[in-house]
């Protein structure tokens, strides 16, 4: 059990700069998740919190010791990878008892080990397979199980449920929360996949080109992104963003002008904004409404473009008057054509505004 | 049948008898030879008339052939541990640790393979001599050493490079140290190509006959090969062909069996890594 904290830590493979300069504090026993778009160094970073490359500066600290010249064993960690890395050659037990094994540990005391994390990961039938006679499901497993065995302060998951189809994902993904209740230790969780982040973490770190953009607890991110990277990666389908101009400031807010004329007021702090500045206009497809509902009077209108049935909701992508395309997700099976004119309510509240260098005005 | 597939199909089996004949004729041809003496061994003919041994015990009997055998299995058992070890570590470090001047290290390796055997003759009989090893095993062993190292490093360094990262940073996340990693997880899993390079090497210092000519001087310090090319008749006139074809014979079982024994490893160590398993 460990906190790890990364104060000013940078990472360049020769010229390049992969990661900036990251600081970050994760708690002893906090589920942290790493999501960011591809190339953007989250596996860098956990890589580097492993020991797996070195740290070209600033520090690192696990459980309150400087670790940057630690060895991966040293600092008490274990990895479980995208690709599982099982050892091919050895059983499902072998597998599980190596680590044990190069430290030392008496026989007993590591066969105990092995079964008890077998046990808990209801491996116990498959000890004594090879890992090619294991489907994805169990191979996972016991590269968690190879992880658990040698009780670690800090557990380090990089995309480990990317190699697995869509039913089997949802599985791993509650059981590897189960396992983060049951243990309680400190975990860094490497993925691309937001529904993970969401449902997963405790603390969400979003990381674009090298820099942590924003971190906090997943609602937080959802409700208050700090700036447009944030609000665009967080939440499926994605925020749209219309480019608008301020139109007044008052006590309750900003008042936007919307494409194809009309306003919206948004309750955010002007923050120095006046009449006539360049916002960008943010609004969550799912945050639209049904106007003849609502009935509010601020609304978009446009014409259907595509519409995409989900089953549960449908997909409405909306040419807005300037010609932007929208997504609107109605809940249901809307009653929508190709081609056809539809005015979309955009309540003020659940709207975000963001200054031209990108970063999001504060919410009253 | 159509006549055209017919033919087809002919031409085919003629190629296939052709190939073998040419490949396994010289064989039979030796073997045929070591069982005559005398004048029979100038008959052409293609059957083989009577069994007679005489050949194989007088090889035995007339040079001590039986020590030449034991010492080419010495050079060409050590010659294969010592490339397999120094093969394996040096692929470790060129497949697997980035460090500056690896690829020209690697072309160099490649390089030293390119030298005819002769080019390095004198050279190498300096180093023997200034080592004190010359006409002894050692030196062979060292001499041979040159033949088999960079193809055993080359082969051993690709397949290295084909086994999955993430498997040796496993290994040490959970604690292992290098060595561990290329004695407990690579090694393992390289056996094939390690048969496959180490029965390469085999044949290569079981054969080899330069080095051993150059670096011999007594009889009893001989390999196989050289001992075979000087084998001499009654007369300085009479080359003894009969013994020359049933020693040939006898060092040649060796190997056969080898890669019969090793077959099923070598196909698979020249495939494995072609395919993700």
């Amino acid at each position: 059990m460990a906190e790890v904290v990364l104060k000013n830590v940078s990472k360049d493979f020769g010229s390049v700069k992969v990661i900036r300069g990251v600081d970050l504090s994760i708690a002893d026993g906090e589920f942290a998740v790493f999501v960011g778009p591809s190339g953007c160094g989250k596996s860098t970073l956990l890589r580097l919190v492993a020991g797996l490359e070195d740290i070209s500066g600033g520090d690192l600290y696990i459980g309150g010791d400087r670790a940057n010249a630690k060895s991966p064993k040293e600092r008490g960690i274990a990895m479980v990878f995208q690709s599982y890395a099982l050892y091919p050659h050895m059983t499902v037990y072998e597998n599980m008892a190596f680590g044990l094994s190069l430290s030392g540990g008496g026989k007993a005391e590591i066969d105990a080990a092995v079964r008890k994390a077998a046990d808990i990961l209801e491996l116990t039938p498959l000890l004594e397979r090879l890992p090619k006679q294991l489907s994805g499901g169990q191979r996972q497993r016991v590269a968690i199980g190879r992880a658990i065995v040698r009780n670690p302060r800090v557990f380090l998951f990089d995309e480990p449920l990317s190699n697995l189809d869509a039913a089997l994902r949802v599985q791993m993904r509650i059981e590897i929360a189960k396992l983060h209740k049951e243990i309680g230790a400190t975990m860094v969780y490497v993925t691309h996949d937001q529904v993970e982040a969401m449902t997963l973490a405790d603390k969400i770190v979003v990381l674009n080109a090298g820099n942590v953009e924003q971190v906090g607890a997943p609602l937080e991110l959802y409700h208050h992104p700090r700036n447009m990277f944030v609000a665009g990666f967080i939440g499926s389908p994605k925020m749209n963003f219309l480019a608008t101009r301020v139109e007044s400031v008052s006590e309750k807010g900003l008042e936007v002008a919307l494409p194809g004329g009309g306003s919206v007021t948004v309750p955010v702090r002007p923050d120095g904004l006046s009449a006539g500045d360049m916002v960008t206009l943010g609004i969550r497809p799912e945050h639209f409404g049904d106007l003849a509902e609502s009935g509010s009077e601020t609304g978009l209108s446009g014409t259907v473009d595509v519409i995409e049935h989900l089953g549960e909701a449908t997909l409405a992508y909306v040419k807005l008057a300037d010609g932007t395309l929208a997504t609107a997700k109605i809940p249901g099976d809307a009653a929508l054509r190709e081609g056809q004119d539809i005015r979309l309510a955009l309540p003020g509240s659940q709207c975000h505004l963001f200054r031209g260098d990108e970063t999001a005005l504060p919410r009253l | 049948m159509n006549p055209r597939r017919f033919v087809a199909r002919l031409a085919f089996w003629l190629l296939i008898v052709a190939i073998a004949v040419f490949s396994i004729f010289p064989f039979y041809y030796a073997i045929l030879s070591s069982f005559r003496s005398g004048s029979a061994l100038f008959s052409p003919a293609l059957l083989p008339d009577r069994v007679d041994f005489a050949n194989y015990v007088s090889v035995f009997v007339e040079q001590p052939f039986g020590r030449n055998i034991l010492n080419s299995i010495g050079v060409a058992v050590t010659v294969v541990g010592f490339s397999l070890f120094l093969g394996l570590t040096a692929a470790y470090a060129l497949g697997r640790v980035r460090f500056k001047g690896r690829g020209v290290l690697l072309f160099t390796i490649l390089g030293v393979s390119m030298f005819p055997q002769v080019a390095v003759l004198s050279g190498m009989f300096e180093l023997i001599r200034a080592l004190g090893i010359y006409n002894s095993m050692p030196g062979l062993i060292l001499a041979n050493l040159i033949l088999t190292l960079p193809f055993t490093v080359w082969v051993l360094t690709t397949f290295m490079r084909e086994l999955p990262k993430e498997l040796e940073e496993a290994a040490y996340v959970d604690g292992a140290s290098p060595w561990t990693v290329v004695t407990r997880i690579f090694l393992p899993l390289m056996w094939p190509a390690m048969v496959t390079t180490g029965l390469l090497a085999f044949i290569a210092a079981w054969n080899e006959f330069l080095f051993a000519l150059t670096f011999t001087l007594s009889a009893e310090q001989r390999t196989v090969p050289v001992a075979i090319a000087l084998l001499s008749g009654a007369s300085q006139f009479e080359l003894p062909w009969g013994n020359i074809m049933a020693a040939s014979v006898i060092v040649t079982v060796p190997v056969v069996v080898l890669v019969l024994v090793f077959q099923r490893r070598i196909v698979a160590g020249l495939t494995a890594g072609a395919v993700k398993g």
